[in-house]
């Protein structure tokens, strides 16, 4: 790596007034041809540029980014981390991403500030309780780490909570992750942007994708607003659009987009310890390092490309975390936004081959791309390296809205669709 | 000596009115009018606050929504808020406040320790360090947590209520200063409904705060008319103390209006804040402008302050924020606050001016004062540990880039500094709106509007008194024409001063005896403490796009969010990226313009409104026979009726024994119920459900199992004909909204050739189900015209006639296995014939029931729950269904179910469980393997849905889905629970009790 981050590189560049800090990434123009294009420069992306070039011994990457990196849903996620899904197909995918995220800050020698402060999901019904155990169980099984816990460890957890003093649904119990948590999530994006530039990849920005050169059904090229990439390998990352590329390329995705907001509070000293989630009354929050409540909300009811989500849903999502926590009425909220989110028909994602030899599809992530990032683009890397689908990634194929073999993860998900 | 710094005379204060106040635990006084800083100002507080990294000692930038320094926590206990701006506080007596972010206090702080470090603290410097040892970042992380934050989230319920309400107006009006007023003045004369708002306590806006004067008198006057006018006309409303926070899709505007907070006694019955939602035609936003720091090093001492607000305190407040002022400014219109400042008696050391040849009426009003002038220099350094005392001035080189020549000392203890204005464009971009820069005042101005909105004043980029007022008026009278009204024309032109706040030199960086970063702090964003060298080192680094820069250094994204920082922080990257401003693009105005509060949001939809509670109209008996309720839906249901010293288990082993032995009775009212008529209802029917309908004939009821898209089981439940293409389909509980959202897709979006009418019916009945041997008994005593014999009435039938002497529908179907009657009245009889059932049923120990004691009884005969044995992965062939799904007709879900995963025959199926040792329940939830290993991972090959102990079986049992569990009937599966417990079963049919269904056909 090209400079090493550490505190003693921190006092040394102190010195010179921190002006010898190199550039964390270049800003390359296209070049005229790559072994391999990754259009979308957000996490998914950037960590399959970086295996293709650590693993696989791929040097000459693009990654073309419409924006800037880590501008879309990267960056705009309430940063949630776990892998206590229900389905071993699920659980095999984001256990093997909750792995790759416990040695990333040391991997990329950035701190991604990954705090395993623990995620609690609430059950508020016997039904979520059934469901709950059922995940826990499974998770049990597989090797996972996750745990059932009682009203008044609830508490202990998370002292602010309401119980059920006056509230509308009492607090049954709820999982518990403790090796869940959180991280900084622009961090994520230039840790592995940074990491992958010091292995060679192009990371090109403000470079739309405006076309395929498709031949005999085999890619060739990617049209850019900076000039077309000659490529064979193609692999489409884009969280919020894939359905709009898939239609340059000349297919379709069984996708909706939709708009999934979040918002935060005025920073205050710590009061929230872990990530609480809610199916029932949806809603979940963390705190973040700064001190600001990080509340996500539910996803607009209906398709549509705008980043900010609307009214109505904030208005439900903070009544819930007033009836949760009614001593967060007088908190603030200082900061709304919203990310677009791809949700397929199983709210699971879509990875491995598409319709065209030389393009690989990512997406469909949903509500819950974040957590995947290292093993999504790891996973995909092998995939596009090869070929061929990555084993874990073989039940997320796009043909199983096909054959049925589906993985159907509304319930884990965490917010309704 | 009390309010040292309060002026003889003058100001919009109330000085009989003295209110006491607590500060930082200290006794002060302050006047009615006054805000917490104007009253600390009076007071001779500056010191209010410290930084968020560096805990730099800090003081009042601004006077209003932009203050990013005096955070205060507001109020204690419950009623405590936090990160409060100081000068958005309007006093009131007994208000207590201390400063956040300080420990012990804001003078002795701890943190400041911070300071000596703080050449390690660039921005970003947490990603590139606390990364040894590995697991240490917990470690680190908890230090950092507690040393972030600012102020302290109450951890007491609120005591306060919150409201919402609607309004629709012609005309919104958005800031109430002078082409606020001007703009709602010709609306409001054409006769359109206005809205007018402004987030002060009164109205006026910048007015309040100058001694301008319009048409030949004060222009507090003026607004104080202009109010008086509006106030006069019915077809106005103005909101004050309220903020147009949000601006969304179709000209929907979010307001929020305080209501209690500024007051000593916060009354019971009145809200804290009312959430306006207000939909209006078309929307005049005269928001204002905020006037922009100069970026210069070490500029955040206390004592430094934005020049408007150094003169709003003396003209609007009457406070004197020092006594020895130094202008520093870059533009003429500054120079009015020098003005003010030395009619008040402070006295002006200089005017610092970074205009090589500073011009225009103010700079030559100043002049001719006697105010000193130093053209073309620039403030180098400041100093002073809790206050500025003492600054150096140097003249700068021509091209304004660095110092050209020694510079001088000036004494002083205020600082009032202008780095010109920015429009507050906040709402005009929340809208879509587009922006430009305007290079003429050096900000972002509204381009063109998207949504039915014009900015005008300020907000407009327009400055210059007179011209505000004509925009203002031209702005109100289009609103108010677009909105179809016809306002008459303006007579005549306000008169007022001309002159905008130009000429001005825009120099974004201020130079210093060393180079920026070198030594001292240019601060850009004084919340996050952002400097100019940070916002250099992230674009050093590669972190070149403005949202790069804003993440990386955090610049904007404090509790003001950039109001003063973000102009300048374009200002700053555009000129190390030599690239012109325009270019870089501007980030994103989110809502709100200023915080909101979580509680407004919610409203009322908290406690037991946050869902609302349905209750069958037999509830209140319910209560009174101990029931436990559970949560189905939005519904209480009955769960199980404990006896004195009961468990759940006891009362369910009773109330199923009962059930089985002698009769029963259930609540059955919450089951959703559609009405379907339509002369197409049959053959809607027919693609709805997986099997046939046409051959049902009126009188008689038919299961039917309702599939989604994807072939999954979605509903279930008993449709009965009820006449000639008349027909009331039960759904689940649970399901009911979303069944009738199904149904009207398909009718509206797929088949719209269908005459097919559906209405919600679930509210019009009240159901009892008695079930058991004796049901039918019960029955013919409560009726006289109902023949309830088994060949008059058969399974799956109903009639109509008279129960408990009031009509009823009743149906002969069961989900209990038993002999079983649903009796429905109209709701209103309900608890009625609940009384009459069990004041009858007595003689044979009729036991209500819940709903726990209905899942055993419905599992013992392998009766589905939909939610329960299936979760949107489950088809009818999995639960053994195959017979209902018609092969001859399409239905919603068939294509489906041909895929190729659909008939592999190691699909998960639903089975019998029995434990090995019968008292074992199994965990609902459990996973099932069929090898056990001493660790895991482990195979999983099914779960447990359902699992009870049976009292008719006497032992427990269970339902599950196992993979080709159809075909495993005898195997062994195993259960392997936390603490080594394994629970070995064996597979069986799913059907447990009476499995030729005699008894509920008999």
């Amino acid at each position: 790596m090209k400079s090493r981050y550490s505190i003693f590189s921190l006092a040394r560049n102190a010195l010179s007034y921190h002006e010898k800090w190199p550039q964390a990434w270049r800003s390359p123009e296209p070049k005229k041809s790559y072994d391999a294009v990754i259009v979308g420069g957000g996490g998914h992306g950037l960590v399959t540029a970086y295996y293709l070039a650590k693993e696989h011994g791929l040097t000459n990457i693009a990654v073309i980014e419409k924006g800037w990196l880590g501008g879309g849903n990267t960056g705009r996620n309430t940063t949630i981390v776990r892998s206590n899904y229900m389905w071993d197909e699920s659980a095999a995918l984001y256990e093997h991403s909750l792995k790759l995220w416990e040695k990333m800050s040391k991997e990329l020698n950035y701190n991604v500030m990954f705090s395993q402060r623990g995620v609690l999901n609430l059950a508020h019904t016997l039904n979520e309780v059934r469901i709950t155990k059922r995940r826990i169980n499974a998770n049990r099984l597989n090797g996972i780490d996750s745990e059932w816990i009682e009203p008044e460890q609830v508490k202990e957890w998370i002292p602010l909570i309401d119980l059920r003093a006056k509230g509308r649904y009492p607090v049954f119990g709820g999982s518990l992750q403790r090796r869940g948590g959180t991280a900084r999530h622009d961090a994520v994006a230039w840790g592995y942007a940074r990491a992958a530039d010091a292995l060679g990849v192009d990371i090109i920005q403000q470079c739309a994708v405006e076309g395929f050169d498709i031949e005999d059904g085999e890619v060739k090229g990617v049209r850019t607003s900076k000039g077309t990439i000659q490529t064979k390998k193609v692999g489409i990352v884009v969280a919020g659009h894939a359905g709009v590329i898939a239609n340059m390329a000349g297919f379709k995705l069984p996708i909706n987009s939709r708009p999934l907001q979040a918002l935060v509070s005025e920073p205050v000293k710590p009061c929230v310890h872990c990530v609480v989630m809610s199916g029932a009354v949806h809603a979940y929050i963390s705190q973040s390092d700064k001190g600001e409540l990080v509340i996500g909300a539910g996803a607009d009811s209906y398709n549509g490309y705008s980043q900010w989500g609307s009214n109505p849903v904030t208005e439900d999502t903070l009544a819930a975390i007033c009836e949760l926590y009614p001593m967060f009425r007088r908190m603030r909220m200082m900061r709304q936004w919203g990310g677009v989110v791809d949700i397929s028909p199983d709210a699971s994602p879509i990875m491995g081959l598409s319709p065209v030899k030389g393009m690989y599809l990512n997406c469909g992530w949903g509500t819950g791309g974040f957590k995947a990032t290292p093993g999504s683009g790891h996973i995909f890397a092998d995939t596009m390296a090869h070929d061929r689908p990555h084993p874990i990634a073989e039940p997320f194929a796009l043909d199983r809205f096909k054959t049925g073999f589906l993985v159907d993860e509304h319930a884990a998900a965490g917010v309704a669709h | 000596m009390a309010q040292r710094y309060r002026l003889s005379k003058g100001g919009r204060i109330d000085r009989d009115r003295l209110i006491d106040f607590t500060y930082d635990g200290r006794k002060l006084q302050g006047y009615q009018g006054d805000t917490l800083a104007s009253a600390l100002i009076a007071n001779g507080r500056h010191l209010v606050g410290r930084s968020f990294k560096y805990h730099r000692p800090r003081g009042f930038l601004a006077a209003g929504a932009e203050e990013p320094n005096a955070l205060m926590q507001i109020g204690t206990g419950a009623r405590t808020v936090a990160d409060v701006k100081a000068t958005q506080v309007e006093l009131y007596q007994g208000l207590t406040a201390s400063p956040v972010n300080a420990w012990p206090s804001v003078k002795y702080d701890l943190g400041a320790v911070n300071q000596a470090f703080s050449k390690l603290f660039p921005s970003g410097f947490y990603y590139k360090t606390f990364m040894w040892p590995h697991s240490a970042w917990h470690f680190y992380e908890r230090v950092i947590r507690s040393a972030a934050g600012l102020g302290k989230a109450p951890d007491k319920p609120d005591p306060d209520f919150y409201d919402k309400r609607y309004a629709h107006a012609d005309v919104l009006v958005a800031g109430a200063g002078p082409a606020g007023l001007a703009a709602a003045l010709a609306a409001g004369r054409s006769g359109a409904r206005v809205i007018l708002v402004d987030e002060q306590p009164e109205t006026g806006g910048s007015l309040l705060a100058s001694r301008d004067e319009i048409d030949g008198k004060p222009g507090t006057s003026w607004a104080e008319q202009a109010v008086a006018e509006l106030r006069a006309m019915d077809n106005v409303r103005i909101l004050t103390r309220t903020i147009a926070f949000g601006y969304y899709d179709h000209n929907w505007i979010a307001l929020l209006e305080s209501l209690t907070d500024h007051l000593a006694e916060k009354p019971d019955d009145v809200p804290r804040q009312r959430f306006w939602k207000v939909r209006a035609k078309q929307v005049v936003l005269a928001t204002g402008a905020i006037e922009r720091p100069l970026v210069f090093r070490d500029n955040d001492r206390p004592g430094i302050m934005l020049a408007n607000a150094a003169q709003s305190y003396v003209n609007r407040w009457a406070v004197k924020p020092g006594e020895t002022a130094v202008l520093f400014a870059n533009n003429d219109g500054a120079y009015q606050a020098a003005l003010d400042m030395k009619a008040a008696g402070i006295q002006i050391a200089a005017a610092v001016d970074l205009r090589q040849d500073p011009s225009g009426p103010r700079t030559e009003a100043a002049r001719a004062a006697g105010i000193d002038i130093l053209a073309g220099h620039a403030i180098t350094e400041t100093q002073g540990g809790h206050r500025v005392n003492r600054i150096k001035v140097a003249p700068m080189s021509e091209d304004g880039k660095q110092l050209a020549g020694s510079g001088q000392t000036l004494e002083c203890d205020l600082v009032a500094m202008s780095g010109g204005w920015n429009p507050t464009v906040h709402l005009h971009s929340q809208s879509r709106g587009k922006l430009r820069f305007d290079s003429d005042i050096a900000s972002f101005v509204p381009d063109f509007a998207v949504q039915a909105e014009r900015s005008a004043g300020a907000c407009n980029g327009t400055f210059g008194l007179a011209a505000v007022l004509a925009e203002g008026e031209t702005a109100g009278r289009a609103a108010a024409e677009a909105a179809g009204f016809s306002p008459a024309a303006a007579n005549g032109h306000y008169k007022a001063a001309s002159d905008g706040f130009t000429p001005a030199r825009w120099l974004w960086l201020t130079p210093s005896t060393k180079p920026v970063g070198h030594g001292g702090k240019h601060f850009v964003d004084f919340q996050n403490d952002v400097t100019a060298a940070d916002l250099h080192l992230a674009l050093r680094e590669g972190y070149t796009s403005v949202e790069h820069v804003k993440r990386y250094t955090t610049t904007g994204m404090g509790t003001d969010q950039g109001k003063t920082s973000n102009v300048n922080a374009l200002g700053i990257v555009s000129e190390y990226r030599e690239l012109p401003i325009e270019e870089l693009g501007v980030t994103t105005f989110r809502p709100p313009y200023t915080p909101v509060t979580f509680g407004a949001w919610g409203g009322r939809d908290v406690e037991e409104f946050f869902d609302p509670t349905r209750k069958t109209p037999m509830h209140s008996w319910h209560e009174r026979a101990g029931a436990a309720f559970e949560d189905v839906g939005l519904w209480k249901r009955p769960w199980y009726y404990p006896k004195a010293g009961e468990t759940m288990h006891d009362a369910v082993q009773r109330e199923s024994k009962a059930a089985r032995e002698s009769l029963g009775v259930l609540d059955a009212t919450t089951l959703g119920r559609i009405d379907i008529q339509g002369p197409d209802s049959g053959e809607f029917l027919n693609r709805i459900y997986t099997n046939g309908w046409k051959t049902l004939k009126p009188g008689f009821c038919r299961y039917g199992l309702m599939l989604g898209e994807d072939g999954m089981v979605r509903d279930d439940g008993v449709t009965a004909c009820l006449g000639e293409n008349h027909y009331l389909m039960h759904t689940t509980t649970g399901g009911a909204a979303d069944v009738l959202a199904h149904l009207e897709e398909y009718l509206q979006t797929e088949w719209p050739e269908l005459q097919v009418y559906l209405t919600t019916v679930t509210e019009q009945y009240a159901t009892a189900a008695i079930a058991g041997p004796n049901a039918r008994k019960l029955l013919a005593e409560l009726t006289g015209d109902i023949d309830v014999s088994p060949e008059a009435f058969p399974f799956m039938t109903f009639r109509e006639g008279h129960v408990a002497g009031v009509w009823a529908r009743v149906s002969r179907i069961s989900f209990s296995g038993e002999l079983s009657f649903e009796i429905n009245v109209e709701a209103h009889n309900g608890l009625h014939m609940w009384q009459t059932i069990i004041a009858a049923g007595e003689k044979y120990a009729i036991t209500p029931y819940g709903t726990e004691t209905m899942h055993v009884l419905r599992a013992e005969k392998g009766f589905i729950i939909v939610g329960q044995e299936t979760d949107g992965t489950v088809t009818p062939m999995d639960l053994g269904m195959e017979k209902l799904c018609s092969t001859k007709k399409e239905f919603v879900g068939r294509r489906s179910l041909t895929r190729p995963d659909m008939l592999d025959p190691n699909r998960k199926q639903l089975v019998g469980l029995l434990p090995d040792n019968p008292k074992d329940i199994l965990e609902e939830g459990a996973q099932l393997v069929e090898t056990v290993r001493p660790e895991p991972p482990m195979a999983m090959v099914g779960h447990v849905s359902s699992s009870y102990m049976s009292p008719t079986l006497g032992r427990a049992f269970a339902l599950a889905l196992i993979k080709g569990g159809q075909h495993k009937h005898g195997q062994k599966v195993y259960a392997p629970m936390t603490g080594d417990k394994t629970i070995a079963c064996t597979i069986t049919s799913p059907v447990f009790f009476d499995p030729e269904g005699e008894r509920l056909r008999g």
